[in-house]
């Protein structure tokens, strides 16, 4: 590089502008190219995105404080967009209200389906008790799900790792499972989703249908609160 | 537009301070998204609301940024990917767990939907 180019550089990566650009960039191009295939769940825009960005912060020796300094402006939508799930849930209120009392069972069933499986299947394949209670709230969005961990004592950077995991796995296999399984109605597409898979889950849903994506919100967040009470109860039964 | 987004952004603070006040285990986010609906339901209820939140300004905001949901969720997960390392020599019996797991939890959630509900499509 030239004493320019190297003054340029230096600029550059300590503005928030160079990564922030960096991020819509790369995602305006991996959900390009998602479109393109008509959204097939094997090419998730997020990974992707992820991905080529990773590939860019090791390329250019930047560290991830650097890249999060222009990052943070698209990480704290996060907040803002899901009190903005409140509008396709009003949008479809009648939907919800009618389908309330099977939608409540199912939740319950689901989430303590998804805290004992994982943690019953983890301990069978030897992981140890320390890292089951970082696992158990796994199904919940990241910022609950490192509360509950930090709570009993598990490590909340573990617990982050495989939410995030968990949420962009449950995203890609959502779709081949649930045609497989048969399963038609949007509703119960989209709340198997949100359950299972949070925030990157419903954000999926929301991709495929509207009703889909209103019931994969309302299963997230409800999930949140259900996960909170029962990990707690679960951590008692782990030996 | 303005008076949408700070509208959106009280929810949610509204919401933060609530958790927090009260102790309680659900994401400020969450309980925003509860007070927003609530205030959605009672728009037409309240003068100085029919304005602000009844002009279709609420919905395009809020459309605006659920259009990309996708996009919130790369930084976090860009810090994701370097930290693959603390799952250590598990990362085979996590990965399984996680796997099975999340099939399991969808695959229940469905039946469990469709046995109350009934079979069928969408209404």
């Amino acid at each position: 590089m030239s004493d320019v180019d190297f003054s340029l550089w230096v600029y550059l990566s300590q503005t928030p502008l160079l990564w922030l650009s960096v991020t819509l960039l790369a995602f305006g191009m991996t959900d390009a190219f998602s479109r393109k295939l008509y959204r097939h769940p094997l090419v998730n825009p997020v990974l992707l995105a992820i991905l080529v960005i990773a590939g860019l912060l090791r390329i250019t020796g930047t560290p991830y404080r650097t890249y999060f300094e222009g990052a943070q402006f698209i990480h704290f939508l996060l907040g803002p967009a899901t009190v903005a799930l409140a509008f396709p849930l009003y949008e479809h209120r009648g939907t919800v209200r009618r389908a309330l009392l099977p939608m409540m069972v199912a939740l319950i069933a689901g989430s303590i389906t998804a805290i004992i499986s994982a943690v019953w299947i983890a301990s069978l394949l030897g992981v140890p008790r320390s890292m089951l209670l970082s696992l158990a709230p796994k199904s919940v969005t990241a910022g609950v799900a490192m509360g509950i961990t930090e709570q009993l004592g598990g490590d909340p950077a573990l617990t982050a790792v495989l939410v995030i995991l968990t949420g962009i796995m449950g995203a890609i296999i959502a779709t081949p499972l649930l045609n497989a399984l048969g399963v038609k109605d949007w509703r119960a597409r989209g709340l198997a989703v949100g359950l299972a898979a949070h925030g990157i889950g419903t954000a999926r849903a929301f991709q495929v249908h509207p009703i889909a994506g209103t019931f994969a919100g309302i299963a997230m967040g409800l999930n949140a609160l259900l996960t909170a009470i029962l990990v707690p109860l679960a951590a008692s039964f782990i030996p | 537009m303005i008076i949408a987004l700070a509208l959106i952004l009280m929810c949610q603070l509204a919401g933060e301070i609530l958790a927090r006040a009260m102790g309680l285990p659900i994401p400020g986010p969450v309980l925003g998204m509860a007070i927003m609906f609530a205030l959605l339901m009672t728009r037409s209820r309240f003068e100085w609301l029919k304005r602000p939140a009844g002009d279709g300004a609420l919905e395009q905001m809020g459309s605006g940024i659920l259009a990309s949901l996708s996009l919130l969720f790369v930084p976090a997960g860009v810090g994701i990917i370097q930290r693959l390392d603390i799952l250590a020599d598990h990362w085979v019996a996590l990965g399984i767990a996680l796997i099975a797991s999340t099939v399991l939890a969808m695959v229940v959630t469905v039946f469990t939907f469709r046995l109350i509900a009934g079979k069928g499509d969408t209404p």
